[in-house]
């Protein structure tokens, strides 16, 4: 058994926000000047110029690239031997982002669904924890920004519909979007289980790294289709026209019931903000 | 690349078309969700609105908070389409230009041309770039929606790209 402190826990949630909100992920600006370099058009050329530029304004003056700073999503893998002391995990991870939009001047966007009235403080947080083997936790955040939220789908597809329904139908949510999520965009997409299962399949695509496309040939091979198809549509950056709509697709698969086809589609914008660390 | 001064007279507006890349200088008004819900509601009811809508430029943005020292925070434009069900209603009362990205419906492309206005757009999460194009700003209406309340900010070449000009050219069809 080893023991993870409550403040080291507070500590790292409040700092992973901070960066995601300040730093594109690795490699996200390279994708926007190579996409920059395969535009004609004038203006889908200046906006991926401006997108780069700002990415480099927050680094340098860290502060939040995009005002919408999102909600606080946590993905925690808890080894099963690590033994949280000195509070309760839930309570920490609050307080790291509470701490986070407070220090960081980062947006508080988070409100009841009815009244419309603000937490205030951007809490609370979307926590997804896990329990898996070993002593340790591993962190992520994801400053989740609803511009490319609100465009997400799910569908439960008939299995009639097949491996070309599937791709049809993420075709069909990227078109329906338009320039909404913020385009140049990164999509994951869930493929199976349970409806729930589902839509948490397609966020969890988001953590992956740049640049790494699906270990399973097939999956990969529906990844650069879904690519070539979606950009092919000629919506380009903000949805105003050019050849990038779509940095990268994502694409993770999970049994399902014999009587299901679920398909989950998650958007997320150009900046990809995610930050990860293991306590 | 065309220079525009706010207001924009009759000219400026006929002269935008489409794709065209403008640097806009001048007074806007930030209202997004909240603030258009209220505005609505005000017109409705007859009842004064806090500012002077005729000419006016809504820019559709909810900033960061300003860190010391600075005028405003991150403040990038949010989706045109949540406004879908509030814009035609501003532009017959008078709004001659939005500010936002991403597409929006028939019936605002249509209320855009019947109003020989515009919609421009700036790039969606270039929010610390556009806080540098922001001289100034003032809370001037619904301060208890925080963020989502009305600021008129003063703009210097923001740098925008025409979506819909007043003949209903769009880049979004």
């Amino acid at each position: 058994m080893r023991e993870i402190a409550c403040d080291s826990i507070r500590d790292a949630v409040r700092l992973l926000f901070l960066e995601a909100c300040t730093a594109p992920a690795d490699g996200v600006t390279g994708l926007l000047a190579d996409a920059r370099q395969g535009e004609t058009l004038p203006h889908a050329r200046e906006i991926l110029a401006q997108l780069i530029e700002n990415n480099g304004i927050a680094q340098r003056e860290r502060t939040p690239a995009c005002q919408d700073t999102g909600m606080a999503v946590v993905f925690a893998d808890i080894g099963q031997d690590a033994h949280v002391v000195g509070g309760f995990f839930g309570d920490a991870v609050e307080e790291g982002v509470r701490q986070a939009y407070a220090d960081g001047y980062l947006r508080k966007s988070v409100l009841d669904p009815l009244t419309r009235k603000n937490t205030g403080d951007n809490t609370p947080a979307v926590i997804h924890e896990r329990i898996v083997p070993g002593d340790r936790i591993k962190l992520w955040t994801l400053p989740k920004g609803f511009g490319s939220e609100n465009m997400s789908r799910i569908a439960m597809l008939s299995p009639s519909a097949g491996v070309d329904g599937v791709m049809d139908f993420v075709v069909d949510c990227a078109s329906g979007a338009g320039g909404s999520p913020c385009p140049p965009v990164f999509l994951g997409v869930g493929l199976g289980g349970t409806f729930e299962s589902c839509a948490m399949l397609s966020k969890r695509q988001l953590l992956r790294e740049v640049g790494a496309c699906s270990p399973d040939p097939q999956l990969a091979e529906m990844e650069a289709e879904l690519k070539r198809r979606i950009n092919a549509l000629g919506m380009g950056p903000m949805g105003m026209g050019g050849n990038t709509y779509c940095l990268e697709v994502r694409v993770g698969k999970e049994p399902t019931h014999i009587a299901a086809l679920p398909v989950a589609v998650n958007f997320c914008c150009h900046m990809l903000r995610h930050a990860v660390a293991e306590l | 690349m065309v220079t525009l001064r706010l207001p924009l007279t009759e000219k400026d507006i006929e002269g935008l078309e489409a794709g065209m890349r403008v640097r806009l200088t001048g007074d806007v008004y930030t209202a997004r969700d909240a603030a258009h819900k209220r505005l609505v509601e005000l017109i409705a009811r007859g009842e004064k609105l806090p500012f002077d809508l005729d000419g006016a430029a809504i820019y559709y943005a909810g900033p960061c908070p300003a860190k010391p020292g600075q005028v405003i925070g991150s403040c990038g434009p949010t989706s045109a389409i949540r406004m879908d069900a509030y814009a035609p209603v501003l532009f017959d009362h008078g709004v001659r230009l939005t500010i936002a990205k991403g597409p929006v419906a028939e019936e605002v492309r249509r209320s855009i041309v019947r109003n020989r206005a515009a919609y421009l757009c700036a790039a969606g999460g270039a929010g610390a770039l556009i806080s540098h194009h922001i001289t100034a700003a003032e809370t001037v209406a619904f301060e208890d929606l925080g963020t989502e309340a009305v600021r008129r900010l003063t703009v210097c070449e923001l740098p925008l790209i025409v979506g819909i000009d007043s003949k209903g050219e769009s880049l979004f069809q």
